[in-house]
């Protein structure tokens, strides 16, 4: 019975609260314990298809509910969080590591959410564990870029939770029999729904999610928020926030044409912004943001093949990111430094850091035998099959097509700029005099770890494939996978687009700079309407309130009455005149309303 | 014995405390007032908590207990329904705990030589409190209303140890508070003019002929109902402190003694709620004030500016208790809001509101009360970096912050969730995005706070130590209870239901 009803983020949350009180060497058996026994509760819950219900406002809650996509996403967050934790338990930072346990509970949390309030309460609290994660950063800009991070995610969530609450209004009136349950939203996937009183709950659940994902025009909280976690933080983070809210798409949202925009739009704003980026860890953040796109895309196709290679591509991505993100992180914990222009020649005394890191760029930019090459390729071939169909269907598929050679293009485009810059920049380059050792032993084996994954799943896809949504889809392609004009069209994609790095490194060297993005929005437009605009509007209002309030009878009371230094400073606030005015006029406007209005 | 003082329970809970408060008064300065205070409200407490039993368990879900015997309507009667029953028991269950908290905070915000009167006085408020609630005489809940009315301004005067503008704030909350109360009594004067009865549910009846009379020839008292009902609305949601009637209420708050403003803050604006229920709903009817004269129309408009307006210049305030007592502003709009959508959902979001709001805001007066108790003010730079020092305050605070935004597992998520559906029920999509708004705007002034509290650095290192546990535990309690309800909300949302339940039953 306790088994059966246990809810894996419980058991990840239950170890963040443990980890804030223990010290010493239990601090290594619960933050590596706790993943582990959430991993074994998952499948324990996958395998036996608990269910598990309690009751809310008289509507049943689900929090062990195993979605198509569920075991895929769960097991990837729990070994995320293995990995993370392994990375950082050298150090006391027990802040950290407890709202690191913490966020991936939340994120397992969402993963295993039946109804919309499960779903909205562990997103939020994933929120919190995060915003910890960022504040304990350490770093310049953590407390800026954790408040910023935090009033999105408010936005977010309070949206999340409006349109859910609509929703499941609408759900209740229309007398359905389970009106809080979470799943697909199939009048979305037929085609554009208009902005209408129906569908308004809809649109606000898409807006709170695609706030998560990183959807243009919120995809700057990204490289805002993430490289201002610490060293090991930031690996954290890498992992949760936004596969989390691409798992919600992947269930809700499936075939959603409008994604598929959206997500070429990312796939190509993460590459533009990488190239310019001279921050290691924000370009490994940009990053982000267009391999999210990739699986944007996949969601919108919403096929068989494309929701397969989607959830395959969430669970290679995270591996190979956290890789990435962990190199990036001994380096920024051997040196101190994060800007590409500071760093270079590492490769001489940080041999195990380069290699991982070299692996998992390989991986990202989906090399052959790597991650990359056997998942996200699925998304782009479901393209291609899904505009034969079409186009066998006389539908027109122009926009498919389109997307197939901008997703071409952006996986040549994913080499140039975490395949090759991030490396050649940290780690070859010019020589910056640097000489740090290789990380201590856990942070090694993490990366080893990881970088193993990498590689087994390049080789062996078939391991993955078998978790997958619709496995026998995933079974027909790993046949294909590795057939001789997959893996040479790749490689000249990757070739090229090495090439292109190198005929172009002049340009490509960066000079300090911040790039300017949506986030001008909110960080100068709308500061200068509120100084430039706003403003004097407001102080023109007072005039006018001024004036009004002068001509008043009565207006002497206000300062006669009041002992001479109040009167002085406090003003209207304290005078009796104006309520009592306003107590006479509500009386005048409902006798007026009264006597009127039913007479009309 | 116990069976025949059962049956006198609705009496016994107005007159102990009326009667306890006068014997305190009179004792004069032996210290004892605290300690008879505690008894009495303790007790109160018990009563209620029978009295809601027994009205539940009753078939009609109501009793009437007739003064003297007295028979309606020559008599007065006290009604116990769902509803009143329920106020009565978060009344004196309020009472109760910040009695049980204000012995050290009143000894050091009250001179020693009147704080005898302070506990009368306190008495007196909490009598007419509960008197309005279970009165079902119109003019009888004038006379409750003006007791506790009176006693209420004497309490926030005696704040003036502190700041002497407690003073002023007590004598324009005495002008408008009285103003309010001469309109209400106005109203009922109109009303006995036209029906020649004072007993509720008497007047109700009588009125029915009336109505049906107009439209026809000869429309008896028309212009005199409602005139009437156009005094009393003004009148109480003057007591109610609903937006643009509020202007007494930030000043009152504030520079009342911490206890004082916590009991206000949880009961005061809640009856005046009730009362203002009751009348539309068991007085005049829903058809005729809501129906006819499209008052919903205009409280909707006066609750959604309250929101707003109250949220806005709470986000302005540098001053915490301000910034509460224009946060209360913005509640009572969620409650009047709920009781104008005159649905289900709606009422039952009016009603939960008020329980939920009456333990978070009154947990968090005491949680300031505290902060008042160890440094003597409560601006937002006292708060400072004060999350280290008083971590258990500050948490108590915090939760309560939550509730006020209305976060998921909090009691304030339970009100919305309701108010929202009611919204959605009657099709009131403008009111369902104003609380959104509302809720983004209590998310900004309660992150003020919080921001200040746990990242804020002091300058000076003077010592400043936990509160001690007598006012601690109330504090904890309340918002303990308040988060208690957010996670399992059948409790509250029972009680509330039934109370909707029974009011558009009566407006039926």
């Amino acid at each position: 019975m306790a088994m059966i009803d246990l809810p894996p983020a419980l058991v990840l949350m239950a170890g963040a609260v443990v980890m804030t009180a223990v010290r010493g060497r239990a601090r290594w058996v619960v933050g590596l314990g706790a993943p582990l026994i959430a991993l074994a509760d998952c499948w324990y819950v996958i395998t036996e298809g608990a269910e598990s219900y309690l009751y809310f406002l008289g509507h049943a809650l689900n929090p062990v509910h195993v979605h198509p996509a569920t075991p895929v996403f769960a097991t990837i967050f729990c070994i995320a969080a293995l990995g993370g934790m392994l990375f950082s338990l050298h150090q006391d930072r027990r802040v950290e590591q407890s709202a690191s346990l913490w966020h991936a509970g939340g994120a397992l949390g969402v993963v295993f959410a039946g109804d919309m309030v499960t779903l909205l309460v562990f997103w939020e609290l994933m929120t919190l564990g995060s915003l910890v994660v960022i504040w304990s950063g350490g770093q310049k800009h953590s407390y800026g870029a954790g408040l910023r991070y935090f009033g999105m995610h408010a936005l977010g969530g309070v949206a999340l939770m409006m349109g859910i609450i609509i929703v499941v209004t609408q759900r209740i009136s229309d007398g359905s029999a389970d009106p809080l349950v979470f799943t697909h939203f199939a009048e979305f996937a037929a085609g554009w729904p208009g902005l209408s009183w129906d569908t308004v709950g809809i649109w606000l659940v898409l807006v709170g999610m695609l706030v998560n994902v990183g959807a243009p025009p919120f995809s700057p909280w990204i490289a805002d928020a993430y490289p201002e976690g610490s060293f090991s933080g930031t690996v954290v983070l890498s992992a949760f926030t936004t596969k989390t809210a691409v798992f919600t798409l992947l269930v809700a949202f499936a075939g959603f044409e409008a994604l598929i925009y959206l997500g070429l739009w990312m796939a190509c704003y993460g590459i533009v912004y990488a190239i310019l980026e001279n921050d290691m860890r924000r370009i490994l953040a940009y990053s982000i943001v267009n391999q999210v796109g990739f699986m944007m895309v996949g969601i919108g196709v919403g096929t068989k093949l494309s929701i397969d290679g989607t959830a395959a591509h969430a669970f290679a991505h995270i591996v190979y990111k956290g890789l990435l993100m962990m190199s990036a992180g001994s380096v920024l914990a051997a040196t101190g430094k994060r800007k590409c222009t500071e760093l270079g020649g590492l490769y001489r005394t940080m041999p195990i850091t380069m290699w991982c890191g070299i692996i998992g760029a390989l991986a990202i930019s989906s090399f052959p035998l790597t991650s990359g090459f056997t998942t996200k390729s699925m998304i782009v071939d479901s393209i291609g099959e899904q505009s034969e169909l079409l186009a066998q269907a006389g539908v027109s598929h122009t926009h498919l097509i389109v997307a197939w050679f901008l997703l071409e293009a952006a996986t040549a485009g994913v080499f140039l700029h975490a395949g090759i810059k991030f490396p050649w920049f940290v780690f070859f380059q010019k020589d910056s005099g640097l000489r740090p050792p290789d990380p201590p032993w856990n942070m090694r084996t993490a990366m080893i770890g990881f970088a193993a994954i990498c590689i087994v799943l390049g080789i062996f896809p078939g391991i993955l494939y078998d978790i997958l949504p619709y496995k026998l889809e995933a079974g027909e392609y790993s046949k294909v996978v590795y057939s001789f004009e997959h893996v040479m069209t790749m490689l000249a994609l990757l070739l090229f687009g090495g090439l292109a790095f190198f005929v172009l490194l002049p340009i490509l060297k960066r000079k300090e700079t911040i790039t300017l993005d949506w986030d001008w929005l909110w960080r100068a437009f709308i500061p200068r309407l509120y100084r430039e605009v706003l403003t004097p509007l407001l102080e023109m209002a007072q005039k006018a309130q001024k004036t009004v309030l002068e001509t008043l009878p009565g207006k002497s009371m206000e300062d006669s009455r009041l002992p001479a230094p109040l009167a002085r400073k406090l003003g209207s606030a304290w005078a009796v005149s104006v309520p009592v005015l306003l107590i006479v006029l509500m009386l005048l406007v409902y006798l007026v309303i009264y006597f009127v209005v039913p007479s009309i | 014995m116990l069976e025949h003082l059962r049956t006198q329970l609705p009496a016994l809970i107005v007159v102990t405390p009326l009667t306890m408060g006068l014997i305190v008064a009179l004792i004069g300065r032996r210290q004892i007032g605290w300690y008879i205070a505690m008894a009495t409200t303790a007790g109160v407490f018990a009563m209620t908590l029978q009295l809601l039993m027994d009205v539940l368990n009753h078939g009609e879900r109501s009793l009437t207990y007739l003064m003297g015997n007295w028979p309606v309507p020559y008599g007065i009667a006290y009604k116990a329904d769902p509803l009143s029953a329920s106020v009565m028991l978060i009344v004196a269950a309020m009472a109760a705990v910040i009695t049980f908290y204000a012995r050290r905070s009143v000894a050091s915000e009250v001179p020693v030589g009147k704080l005898h009167y302070f506990w009368g006085l306190w008495l007196f408020c909490i009598t007419g409190l509960l008197g309005i609630t279970i009165t079902g005489d119109a003019f009888n809940l004038y006379v409750l209303l003006e007791i506790s009315s009176l006693s209420t301004y004497t309490l926030v005067a005696l704040g003036k140890e502190r700041n002497r503008r407690a003073l002023t704030s007590a004598i324009n909350y005495l002008l408008l508070g009285t103003m309010g109360a001469c309109f209400y009594l106005v109203g009922v004067a109109y009303l006995y003019m036209a029906t020649g009865s004072l007993n509720i549910p008497d007047i109700a009846e009588r009125l029915q002929p009336i109505y049906a009379s107009w439209g026809t020839d000869a429309p008896l008292y028309q212009k005199t109902v409602i005139a009437g009902f156009a005094m009393m609305a003004v009148g109480l949601s003057l007591k109610l402190a609903l937006f643009p009637l509020h202007g007494w209420l930030p000043n009152a708050y504030t520079y009342a003694p911490s206890a004082v403003s916590a009991l206000l803050a949880s009961t005061a604006t809640k009856v005046g709620a009730y009362a203002f229920m009751r009348v539309i709903f068991t007085l005049v009817g829903v058809g005729f004030a809501f129906g006819r004269l499209h008052t919903d129309i205009a409280l909707m408009a006066c609750s959604g500016a309250a929101i707003i307006v109250g949220s806005w210049m709470a986000i302005r305030q540098v001053n915490v208790k301000k910034l509460l007592a224009y946060s209360s502003i913005a509640q009572i709009g969620y409650i009047a809001l709920g009781f104008a959508l005159a649905n289900r959902d709606g009422m039952t979001a009016s009603v939960i509101h008020l329980i939920n709001h009456a333990l978070t805001k009154g947990g968090m007066f005491l949680a300031l009360g505290m902060v008042m108790y160890r440094l003597g003010g409560t601006r937002l730079s006292d708060l400072r970096g004060l999350g280290r020092k008083m971590p258990l305050t500050m948490a108590a605070f915090t939760a309560g912050g939550l509730g006020l935004i209305g976060v998921p597992l909090t009691s304030g998520f339970v009100s919305k969730w309701y108010l929202v559906s009611g919204c959605l029920e009657g099709g009131r999509y403008e009111m369902a995005a104003v609380v959104l708004v509302g809720s983004l705007l209590a998310l900004i002034y309660v992150w003020r706070v919080v921001e200040t509290i746990y990242f804020g650095k002091r300058d000076e290192e003077v010592q400043v130590r936990e509160a001690p546990w007598t006012m601690l535990v109330p504090t904890l309690l309340l918002i303990g209870a308040s988060l208690y309800f957010g996670i399992n909300a059948s409790h509250t949302a029972y009680i509330a239901q039934a109370a909707a339940d029974y009011l558009l039953g009566a407006a039926r």
